[in-house]
Protein backbone atom coordinates (compact mmCIF):
# COMPACT_ATOMS: atom_id res chain seq x y z
CA UNK A 1 0.00 0.00 0.00
CA UNK A 2 0.75 3.23 -0.24
CA UNK A 3 2.33 4.98 2.61
CA UNK A 4 -0.17 8.14 4.09
CA UNK A 5 1.93 10.70 4.95
CA UNK A 6 5.33 12.30 4.81
CA UNK A 7 5.38 12.64 8.72
CA UNK A 8 5.77 8.89 9.46
CA UNK A 9 7.61 7.32 6.60
CA UNK A 10 9.74 9.19 3.44
CA UNK A 11 9.99 7.76 0.12
CA UNK A 12 13.43 9.10 -1.97
CA UNK A 13 13.32 9.40 -5.76
CA UNK A 14 15.83 8.49 -8.35
CA UNK A 15 16.15 11.63 -10.62
CA UNK A 16 17.99 12.09 -13.51
CA UNK A 17 20.08 14.41 -11.62
CA UNK A 18 21.22 12.00 -9.26
CA UNK A 19 21.83 9.44 -12.16
CA UNK A 20 24.36 11.29 -13.60
CA UNK A 21 26.08 12.64 -10.61
CA UNK A 22 27.05 9.22 -9.88
CA UNK A 23 28.34 8.39 -13.34
CA UNK A 24 30.61 11.13 -13.26
CA UNK A 25 31.30 10.21 -8.93
CA UNK A 26 31.73 6.47 -9.29
CA UNK A 27 35.03 5.42 -7.54
CA UNK A 28 36.86 2.45 -8.10
CA UNK A 29 35.66 -0.71 -6.52
CA UNK A 30 37.20 -4.14 -5.46
CA UNK A 31 35.40 -6.66 -7.36
CA UNK A 32 34.42 -10.79 -6.45
CA UNK A 33 34.22 -13.11 -9.39
CA UNK A 34 30.99 -14.81 -8.24
CA UNK A 35 31.97 -17.83 -10.83
CA UNK A 36 29.21 -17.77 -13.45
CA UNK A 37 29.70 -18.81 -16.93
CA UNK A 38 29.63 -15.19 -18.39
CA UNK A 39 29.76 -11.88 -16.72
CA UNK A 40 30.31 -12.90 -12.97
CA UNK A 41 32.28 -9.70 -11.71
CA UNK A 42 30.81 -7.50 -9.16
CA UNK A 43 31.76 -4.77 -7.32
CA UNK A 44 31.61 -4.70 -3.61
CA UNK A 45 30.34 -1.69 -1.71
CA UNK A 46 30.24 -0.30 2.03
CA UNK A 47 28.13 2.86 0.48
CA UNK A 48 24.70 1.41 1.94
CA UNK A 49 23.44 2.05 5.41
CA UNK A 50 23.67 -0.73 8.28
CA UNK A 51 25.77 -3.08 5.79
CA UNK A 52 29.61 -3.62 5.91
CA UNK A 53 31.38 -4.60 2.68
CA UNK A 54 28.44 -6.27 0.66
CA UNK A 55 28.49 -7.47 -3.57
CA UNK A 56 26.60 -4.65 -5.48
CA UNK A 57 24.19 -6.48 -7.68
CA UNK A 58 22.30 -3.58 -8.36
CA UNK A 59 21.88 0.07 -5.96
CA UNK A 60 18.29 0.69 -6.88
CA UNK A 61 15.99 -0.99 -5.33
CA UNK A 62 18.83 -2.47 -3.88
CA UNK A 63 20.05 -5.98 -4.11
CA UNK A 64 22.91 -6.57 -2.37
CA UNK A 65 24.43 -10.48 -1.91
CA UNK A 66 26.43 -11.84 0.96
CA UNK A 67 29.89 -12.50 0.27
CA UNK A 68 31.11 -16.30 0.71
CA UNK A 69 33.72 -15.40 3.88
CA UNK A 70 31.05 -14.40 5.56
CA UNK A 71 29.06 -17.74 5.87
CA UNK A 72 32.66 -19.14 6.30
CA UNK A 73 32.80 -16.99 9.93
CA UNK A 74 29.33 -17.15 11.15
CA UNK A 75 26.50 -19.61 11.79
CA UNK A 76 24.36 -16.62 12.26
CA UNK A 77 24.68 -14.19 9.47
CA UNK A 78 25.35 -10.89 11.06
CA UNK A 79 23.42 -7.54 10.32
CA UNK A 80 25.63 -5.78 8.79
CA UNK A 81 26.22 -8.60 6.27
CA UNK A 82 22.51 -9.85 5.71
CA UNK A 83 21.55 -9.75 2.09
CA UNK A 84 18.71 -7.53 0.69
CA UNK A 85 16.69 -7.90 -1.71
CA UNK A 86 13.89 -5.28 -2.85
CA UNK A 87 11.74 -4.89 -5.58
CA UNK A 88 10.13 -1.62 -5.15
CA UNK A 89 11.38 2.26 -3.58
CA UNK A 90 10.61 2.22 0.29
CA UNK A 91 10.36 4.83 3.17
CA UNK A 92 14.22 5.57 4.07
CA UNK A 93 12.74 7.24 7.31
CA UNK A 94 10.87 5.01 10.10
CA UNK A 95 9.08 6.12 13.36
CA UNK A 96 8.48 2.93 14.88
CA UNK A 97 6.16 3.99 17.69
CA UNK A 98 3.68 5.54 14.86
CA UNK A 99 4.06 2.57 12.80
CA UNK A 100 0.81 0.32 12.61
CA UNK A 101 -0.29 -2.45 11.16
CA UNK A 102 -3.61 -2.96 9.95
CA UNK A 103 -5.29 -6.24 10.33
CA UNK A 104 -8.20 -6.92 8.11
CA UNK A 105 -10.32 -8.59 5.88
CA UNK A 106 -12.11 -11.95 6.80
CA UNK A 107 -11.68 -11.00 10.51
CA UNK A 108 -14.32 -10.84 12.92
CA UNK A 109 -13.01 -7.44 14.21
CA UNK A 110 -10.31 -5.35 12.34
CA UNK A 111 -7.15 -3.77 14.48
CA UNK A 112 -4.70 -1.12 14.15
CA UNK A 113 -2.18 -2.35 16.09
CA UNK A 114 1.20 -0.08 17.26
CA UNK A 115 4.40 -2.00 18.24
CA UNK A 116 3.47 -1.61 21.67
CA UNK A 117 0.45 -3.28 21.21
CA UNK A 118 1.91 -6.33 19.81
CA UNK A 119 4.53 -6.81 22.43
CA UNK A 120 1.67 -7.65 24.69
CA UNK A 121 1.72 -10.35 23.44
CA UNK A 122 4.00 -13.75 23.97
CA UNK A 123 7.22 -13.46 22.49
CA UNK A 124 8.81 -16.20 20.50
CA UNK A 125 12.27 -15.99 18.96
CA UNK A 126 13.30 -18.86 16.38
CA UNK A 127 16.52 -19.28 14.57
CA UNK A 128 16.16 -19.58 10.49
CA UNK A 129 17.25 -19.28 7.21
CA UNK A 130 16.18 -16.48 4.82
CA UNK A 131 16.78 -17.42 1.14
CA UNK A 132 16.03 -15.78 -2.09
CA UNK A 133 13.85 -18.14 -4.10
CA UNK A 134 16.18 -16.94 -6.70
CA UNK A 135 19.58 -17.84 -4.86
CA UNK A 136 22.15 -18.94 -7.10
CA UNK A 137 20.60 -17.71 -10.08
CA UNK A 138 23.44 -16.91 -11.60
CA UNK A 139 24.94 -19.97 -11.34
CA UNK A 140 22.33 -22.04 -14.02
CA UNK A 141 23.42 -23.49 -17.14
CA UNK A 142 21.44 -22.43 -19.59
CA UNK A 143 21.30 -19.39 -17.87
CA UNK A 144 18.11 -17.07 -17.30
CA UNK A 145 16.72 -13.33 -17.10
CA UNK A 146 16.50 -11.90 -13.19
CA UNK A 147 18.75 -10.98 -10.76
CA UNK A 148 21.88 -12.68 -11.20
CA UNK A 149 22.69 -14.18 -7.93
CA UNK A 150 25.25 -16.16 -6.56
CA UNK A 151 24.62 -18.29 -3.23
CA UNK A 152 24.63 -15.08 -1.26
CA UNK A 153 21.64 -14.44 -1.46
CA UNK A 154 20.73 -16.35 1.81
CA UNK A 155 21.13 -15.28 5.67
CA UNK A 156 20.40 -17.09 9.18
CA UNK A 157 19.46 -15.00 11.80
CA UNK A 158 17.86 -15.34 15.45
CA UNK A 159 14.49 -13.50 14.74
CA UNK A 160 12.49 -12.21 17.71
CA UNK A 161 8.53 -11.22 17.61
CA UNK A 162 5.63 -12.72 18.23
CA UNK A 163 3.36 -15.23 16.30
CA UNK A 164 1.25 -14.52 13.65
CA UNK A 165 -1.32 -16.51 14.26
CA UNK A 166 -1.58 -15.14 18.18
CA UNK A 167 -2.09 -11.69 16.39
CA UNK A 168 -4.48 -13.28 13.90
CA UNK A 169 -6.57 -14.62 17.17
CA UNK A 170 -7.03 -10.82 18.30
CA UNK A 171 -8.56 -10.19 15.28
CA UNK A 172 -10.56 -12.92 15.35
CA UNK A 173 -10.31 -15.15 11.64
CA UNK A 174 -13.69 -16.05 10.20
CA UNK A 175 -14.52 -19.61 9.47
CA UNK A 176 -14.26 -20.09 5.81
CA UNK A 177 -10.78 -18.02 5.95
CA UNK A 178 -8.46 -19.86 3.27
CA UNK A 179 -5.48 -17.16 3.04
CA UNK A 180 -3.55 -14.30 4.74
CA UNK A 181 -2.50 -11.64 2.39
CA UNK A 182 0.41 -9.63 3.58
CA UNK A 183 1.74 -6.38 2.65
CA UNK A 184 4.40 -3.82 3.45
CA UNK A 185 5.89 0.25 3.05
CA UNK A 186 6.89 -0.62 -0.39
CA UNK A 187 5.34 1.17 -3.17
CA UNK A 188 5.73 0.65 -6.84
CA UNK A 189 6.98 3.92 -8.44
CA UNK A 190 4.58 3.85 -11.46
CA UNK A 191 1.06 3.58 -10.08
CA UNK A 192 -0.55 1.16 -12.18
CA UNK A 193 2.21 -1.45 -11.48
CA UNK A 194 0.93 -4.34 -8.65
CA UNK A 195 1.87 -3.42 -4.69
CA UNK A 196 3.88 -6.61 -3.83
CA UNK A 197 1.88 -8.67 -1.54
CA UNK A 198 2.18 -12.56 -0.76
CA UNK A 199 0.03 -15.05 0.65
CA UNK A 200 -0.21 -17.85 3.48
CA UNK A 201 -2.75 -20.34 3.22
CA UNK A 202 -4.59 -20.07 6.37
CA UNK A 203 -3.04 -23.60 7.62
CA UNK A 204 0.43 -22.55 7.28
CA UNK A 205 -0.24 -18.84 8.89
CA UNK A 206 -1.71 -20.94 11.48
CA UNK A 207 1.10 -22.82 12.43
CA UNK A 208 3.10 -21.66 15.73
CA UNK A 209 6.71 -20.92 13.68
CA UNK A 210 5.27 -17.73 11.14
CA UNK A 211 6.12 -14.71 13.24
CA UNK A 212 5.79 -10.71 12.80
CA UNK A 213 9.49 -10.02 13.92
CA UNK A 214 10.95 -6.99 15.07
CA UNK A 215 13.84 -8.36 16.16
CA UNK A 216 16.82 -9.90 14.19
CA UNK A 217 19.86 -11.46 16.20
CA UNK A 218 19.22 -8.95 19.16
CA UNK A 219 19.19 -5.85 17.28
CA UNK A 220 15.84 -4.43 15.52
CA UNK A 221 16.06 -5.59 11.76
CA UNK A 222 18.11 -3.14 9.46
CA UNK A 223 15.77 -0.78 7.41
CA UNK A 224 17.14 -2.59 4.20
CA UNK A 225 16.04 -6.00 5.73
CA UNK A 226 12.86 -4.30 6.82
CA UNK A 227 12.60 -2.36 9.87
CA UNK A 228 10.51 -2.82 12.19
CA UNK A 229 8.63 -5.25 11.52
CA UNK A 230 8.97 -8.57 8.93
CA UNK A 231 6.90 -11.46 8.49
CA UNK A 232 9.19 -14.81 9.65
CA UNK A 233 8.56 -17.88 7.22
CA UNK A 234 10.73 -20.33 8.43
CA UNK A 235 11.27 -23.28 5.75
CA UNK A 236 9.69 -21.10 3.32
CA UNK A 237 11.59 -18.99 0.54
CA UNK A 238 11.79 -15.26 1.65
CA UNK A 239 9.60 -14.10 -1.13
CA UNK A 240 6.38 -14.72 1.95
CA UNK A 241 8.93 -12.56 4.49
CA UNK A 242 7.15 -9.40 3.57
CA UNK A 243 9.24 -6.76 4.70
CA UNK A 244 8.06 -3.49 6.36
CA UNK A 245 4.64 -5.08 7.25
CA UNK A 246 1.66 -2.87 8.06
CA UNK A 247 -1.11 -4.90 6.75
CA UNK A 248 -2.74 -8.00 7.18
CA UNK A 249 -5.49 -9.23 5.26
CA UNK A 250 -7.66 -12.28 5.58
CA UNK A 251 -8.76 -13.74 2.79
CA UNK A 252 -11.91 -16.05 1.78
CA UNK A 253 -10.98 -16.55 -1.28
CA UNK A 254 -7.56 -17.53 -2.87
CA UNK A 255 -5.43 -14.52 -3.61
CA UNK A 256 -5.47 -13.95 -7.56
CA UNK A 257 -2.84 -10.52 -6.92
CA UNK A 258 0.02 -10.81 -9.65
CA UNK A 259 2.41 -11.52 -6.62
CA UNK A 260 0.87 -14.80 -6.14
CA UNK A 261 -1.07 -16.22 -9.57
CA UNK A 262 1.66 -15.05 -11.69
CA UNK A 263 5.06 -14.59 -10.30
CA UNK A 264 7.22 -16.79 -7.94
CA UNK A 265 5.74 -19.89 -9.60
CA UNK A 266 7.70 -23.31 -10.31
CA UNK A 267 6.90 -26.09 -12.21
CA UNK A 268 4.72 -28.19 -10.30
CA UNK A 269 7.31 -30.82 -9.05
CA UNK A 270 9.19 -31.42 -6.13
CA UNK A 271 12.37 -30.10 -7.70
CA UNK A 272 10.92 -27.41 -9.87
CA UNK A 273 12.41 -29.58 -12.50
CA UNK A 274 11.96 -29.09 -16.43
CA UNK A 275 14.67 -29.97 -19.32
CA UNK A 276 15.56 -26.52 -20.91
CA UNK A 277 13.62 -25.38 -23.76
CA UNK A 278 10.47 -27.90 -23.01
CA UNK A 279 7.02 -26.87 -21.94
CA UNK A 280 7.14 -25.48 -18.05
CA UNK A 281 3.48 -27.36 -18.06
CA UNK A 282 1.69 -26.37 -14.49
CA UNK A 283 3.22 -24.15 -12.59
CA UNK A 284 2.36 -23.85 -8.27
CA UNK A 285 3.89 -21.03 -6.15
CA UNK A 286 7.21 -21.52 -4.36
CA UNK A 287 6.95 -22.55 -1.43
CA UNK A 288 9.41 -24.83 0.87
CA UNK A 289 13.07 -24.46 0.66
CA UNK A 290 14.83 -27.93 -0.49
CA UNK A 291 18.06 -28.60 1.71
CA UNK A 292 21.26 -27.18 0.76
CA UNK A 293 24.94 -27.24 1.37
CA UNK A 294 27.50 -24.82 0.42
CA UNK A 295 30.91 -25.33 0.94
CA UNK A 296 32.52 -21.71 2.18
CA UNK A 297 36.18 -22.02 3.10
CA UNK A 298 37.06 -22.95 -0.90
CA UNK A 299 35.99 -20.84 -3.62
CA UNK A 300 35.13 -22.17 -6.96
CA UNK A 301 38.22 -22.54 -9.26
CA UNK A 302 40.74 -21.84 -6.72
CA UNK A 303 44.35 -23.28 -6.33
CA UNK A 304 45.13 -24.63 -2.84
CA UNK A 305 48.63 -26.22 -1.44
CA UNK A 306 49.02 -29.69 -1.31
CA UNK A 307 48.09 -31.17 2.60
CA UNK A 308 47.59 -34.82 3.40
CA UNK A 309 44.18 -33.91 4.38
CA UNK A 310 42.33 -30.86 2.86
CA UNK A 311 39.92 -29.22 5.46
CA UNK A 312 36.47 -28.72 3.66
CA UNK A 313 33.65 -26.44 5.33
CA UNK A 314 30.43 -25.13 5.18
CA UNK A 315 26.94 -24.12 6.23
CA UNK A 316 23.99 -26.51 5.25
CA UNK A 317 20.22 -26.16 5.95
CA UNK A 318 17.26 -28.68 5.33
CA UNK A 319 14.96 -26.26 4.14
CA UNK A 320 11.73 -26.94 6.82
CA UNK A 321 13.46 -30.03 8.60
CA UNK A 322 16.46 -30.41 10.18
CA UNK A 323 19.70 -30.95 8.97
CA UNK A 324 20.65 -34.74 9.37
CA UNK A 325 23.48 -34.88 7.39
CA UNK A 326 26.42 -33.79 4.97
CA UNK A 327 28.63 -35.87 3.42
CA UNK A 328 31.58 -35.04 1.20
CA UNK A 329 32.74 -36.61 -2.22
CA UNK A 330 35.63 -36.02 -4.57
CA UNK A 331 35.23 -38.92 -6.68
CA UNK A 332 32.12 -37.34 -8.47
CA UNK A 333 29.79 -39.22 -5.78
CA UNK A 334 30.68 -42.54 -6.36
CA UNK A 335 32.00 -42.46 -2.79
CA UNK A 336 31.43 -40.53 0.28
CA UNK A 337 32.49 -39.67 3.61
CA UNK A 338 31.03 -37.71 6.09
CA UNK A 339 31.32 -34.36 7.97
CA UNK A 340 30.66 -33.46 11.53
CA UNK A 341 28.00 -31.21 11.85
CA UNK A 342 28.22 -28.19 14.61
CA UNK A 343 25.67 -26.71 16.71
CA UNK A 344 22.38 -27.32 16.48
CA UNK A 345 20.47 -23.77 16.29
CA UNK A 346 16.91 -25.66 15.50
CA UNK A 347 15.41 -26.92 13.03
CA UNK A 348 15.30 -24.06 10.23
CA UNK A 349 18.69 -22.62 11.21
CA UNK A 350 22.47 -23.02 9.18
CA UNK A 351 23.91 -26.00 10.21
CA UNK A 352 27.85 -25.46 9.91
CA UNK A 353 29.73 -29.16 8.74
CA UNK A 354 33.45 -29.75 8.63
CA UNK A 355 35.11 -32.92 7.02
CA UNK A 356 38.34 -33.49 5.21
CA UNK A 357 39.24 -34.79 1.65
CA UNK A 358 42.73 -36.36 1.01
CA UNK A 359 43.51 -34.82 -2.77
CA UNK A 360 46.55 -35.59 -4.46
CA UNK A 361 48.02 -32.74 -6.97
CA UNK A 362 46.16 -32.05 -9.77
CA UNK A 363 42.31 -30.58 -10.30
CA UNK A 364 39.86 -32.05 -8.23
CA UNK A 365 36.06 -31.23 -8.27
CA UNK A 366 34.31 -31.56 -4.36
CA UNK A 367 30.76 -32.13 -3.28
CA UNK A 368 29.20 -31.38 -0.61
CA UNK A 369 25.77 -32.91 -0.26
CA UNK A 370 22.84 -32.59 2.81
CA UNK A 371 20.19 -34.55 3.49
CA UNK A 372 17.53 -33.28 5.83
CA UNK A 373 15.58 -35.01 8.93
CA UNK A 374 12.96 -36.13 6.16
CA UNK A 375 15.56 -38.05 4.76
CA UNK A 376 15.38 -35.67 1.42
CA UNK A 377 18.53 -35.55 -0.30
CA UNK A 378 20.41 -32.76 -2.46
CA UNK A 379 20.57 -34.44 -6.22
CA UNK A 380 24.21 -34.77 -8.23
CA UNK A 381 22.67 -33.63 -10.83
CA UNK A 382 21.21 -29.48 -11.23
CA UNK A 383 17.68 -29.05 -11.09
CA UNK A 384 16.70 -26.30 -13.84
CA UNK A 385 13.39 -23.68 -14.27
CA UNK A 386 13.25 -21.05 -16.86
CA UNK A 387 12.58 -18.63 -13.87
CA UNK A 388 15.94 -20.34 -11.81
CA UNK A 389 14.12 -20.81 -8.61
CA UNK A 390 14.84 -23.57 -5.80
CA UNK A 391 18.29 -24.35 -6.64
CA UNK A 392 18.47 -27.67 -5.39
CA UNK A 393 21.51 -29.84 -6.39
CA UNK A 394 24.80 -30.44 -5.11
CA UNK A 395 27.12 -26.86 -6.18
CA UNK A 396 30.36 -28.86 -7.50
CA UNK A 397 33.75 -26.77 -6.42
CA UNK A 398 36.61 -27.31 -8.65
CA UNK A 399 40.21 -26.75 -6.69
CA UNK A 400 44.00 -27.20 -8.03
CA UNK A 401 46.23 -28.89 -5.98
CA UNK A 402 49.09 -27.66 -7.18
CA UNK B 1 18.18 -31.82 26.99
CA UNK B 2 20.61 -30.54 25.30
CA UNK B 3 18.22 -29.17 22.94
CA UNK B 4 15.89 -27.87 25.80
CA UNK B 5 18.18 -26.01 27.29
CA UNK B 6 18.98 -24.22 24.29
CA UNK B 7 15.15 -23.34 23.69
CA UNK B 8 15.44 -22.01 27.07
CA UNK B 9 17.94 -19.65 25.53
CA UNK B 10 16.42 -18.82 22.41
CA UNK B 11 13.30 -17.43 24.70
CA UNK B 12 15.03 -15.28 26.85
CA UNK B 13 16.86 -13.15 24.30
CA UNK B 14 13.20 -12.01 22.78
CA UNK B 15 13.96 -8.27 23.50
CA UNK B 16 11.25 -5.38 23.18
CA UNK B 17 10.35 -3.91 20.32
CA UNK B 18 12.63 -0.54 19.13
CA UNK B 19 10.90 2.59 20.08
CA UNK B 20 13.51 4.79 18.02
CA UNK B 21 13.54 6.60 14.68
CA UNK B 22 15.32 5.13 12.44
CA UNK B 23 16.66 7.28 9.15
CA UNK B 24 19.29 6.24 6.62
CA UNK B 25 20.64 7.69 3.41
CA UNK B 26 20.94 5.26 0.17
CA UNK B 27 23.69 5.62 -1.62
CA UNK B 28 23.37 6.67 -5.40
CA UNK B 29 22.57 4.76 -8.20
CA UNK B 30 25.31 3.32 -10.94
CA UNK B 31 24.30 6.31 -13.36
CA UNK B 32 23.80 5.98 -16.90
CA UNK B 33 24.50 3.73 -19.69
CA UNK B 34 27.22 4.24 -22.21
CA UNK B 35 27.21 4.13 -25.59
CA UNK B 36 28.08 0.80 -27.13
CA UNK B 37 29.67 -0.30 -30.22
CA UNK B 38 28.79 3.55 -31.59
CA UNK B 39 25.11 2.40 -30.42
CA UNK B 40 23.28 5.26 -28.73
CA UNK B 41 22.51 4.26 -25.08
CA UNK B 42 19.83 7.40 -25.31
CA UNK B 43 16.60 5.06 -25.53
CA UNK B 44 17.43 2.49 -22.81
CA UNK B 45 18.85 5.61 -20.40
CA UNK B 46 15.55 6.98 -20.93
CA UNK B 47 13.25 4.60 -20.42
CA UNK B 48 14.72 1.71 -18.41
CA UNK B 49 16.26 3.89 -15.40
CA UNK B 50 13.62 5.51 -13.66
CA UNK B 51 12.69 2.21 -12.09
CA UNK B 52 15.64 0.02 -11.72
CA UNK B 53 19.18 1.21 -11.90
CA UNK B 54 21.65 0.05 -14.61
CA UNK B 55 23.36 -2.74 -12.88
CA UNK B 56 19.93 -4.86 -13.48
CA UNK B 57 20.38 -4.51 -16.97
CA UNK B 58 24.48 -4.33 -17.26
CA UNK B 59 24.63 -7.98 -14.56
CA UNK B 60 22.20 -9.84 -17.06
CA UNK B 61 24.09 -12.51 -19.01
CA UNK B 62 24.43 -12.63 -23.19
CA UNK B 63 20.41 -12.51 -24.07
CA UNK B 64 19.30 -12.69 -27.09
CA UNK B 65 17.24 -10.03 -29.02
CA UNK B 66 14.19 -11.61 -28.26
CA UNK B 67 15.05 -12.66 -24.99
CA UNK B 68 15.64 -9.16 -24.05
CA UNK B 69 12.03 -8.11 -26.47
CA UNK B 70 10.35 -10.06 -23.75
CA UNK B 71 11.65 -8.53 -20.95
CA UNK B 72 10.68 -5.05 -22.53
CA UNK B 73 6.90 -6.81 -22.69
CA UNK B 74 7.30 -7.69 -19.20
CA UNK B 75 8.24 -4.67 -17.47
CA UNK B 76 5.61 -2.66 -19.86
CA UNK B 77 2.43 -5.38 -19.25
CA UNK B 78 3.78 -6.24 -16.19
CA UNK B 79 5.26 -3.07 -13.98
CA UNK B 80 3.01 -0.81 -15.99
CA UNK B 81 6.38 0.94 -17.36
CA UNK B 82 5.70 3.45 -19.55
CA UNK B 83 8.33 2.58 -22.55
CA UNK B 84 7.47 4.10 -25.54
CA UNK B 85 6.96 1.49 -28.14
CA UNK B 86 8.83 3.57 -31.00
CA UNK B 87 11.79 3.53 -28.54
CA UNK B 88 11.79 -0.06 -28.38
CA UNK B 89 13.88 -1.27 -31.14
CA UNK B 90 16.85 1.28 -30.36
CA UNK B 91 16.57 -0.13 -26.92
CA UNK B 92 17.04 -3.76 -28.24
CA UNK B 93 19.48 -2.50 -30.41
CA UNK B 94 21.49 -1.14 -27.62
CA UNK B 95 20.90 -4.43 -25.43
CA UNK B 96 22.38 -6.77 -28.03
CA UNK B 97 25.30 -4.48 -29.55
CA UNK B 98 28.27 -6.66 -29.65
Amino acid sequence: MAPDGGERYTIPMLTRRTLIASALAAPAAAQVDLGFADNGLRPTTRAFPQKGEMILQRSTPPLLETPLSVFDAHDFTPNDRFYVRWHYPFPTSIDPTKHRLRVGGHVGKPLELSLADLARLPRVAIAAVNQCAGNGRGLFSPRMAGAQWGNGAMGNALWEGVRLKDVLALAGVRPGAVAVRCGGLDTPLVEAAPDFEKSLPIDHALTDDVLIAWGMNGQPLPLLNGFPLRLVVPGWYSTYWVKMLDHIEVLDKADEGFWMAKAYLQPANALADVVPGAPAGPRVPVTIMRPRAVITNITDNSKLPPRSLTPVQGLAFGGDQGVKKVELSADGGRSWVPAQLGPDHGRYSFRRFRGALALGPGRHIILARATNAAGVSQPLTQNWNPSGYNRAGVDPVRVEIA
Amino acid sequence: MRLSLALAALALVAAAPPTRRLAVELPDAEGLLPERYGVSSEAVNNNCLACHSAAMITAQPRLTRVQWGETITKMRTVYAAPIDPADDKAILDWLVAD
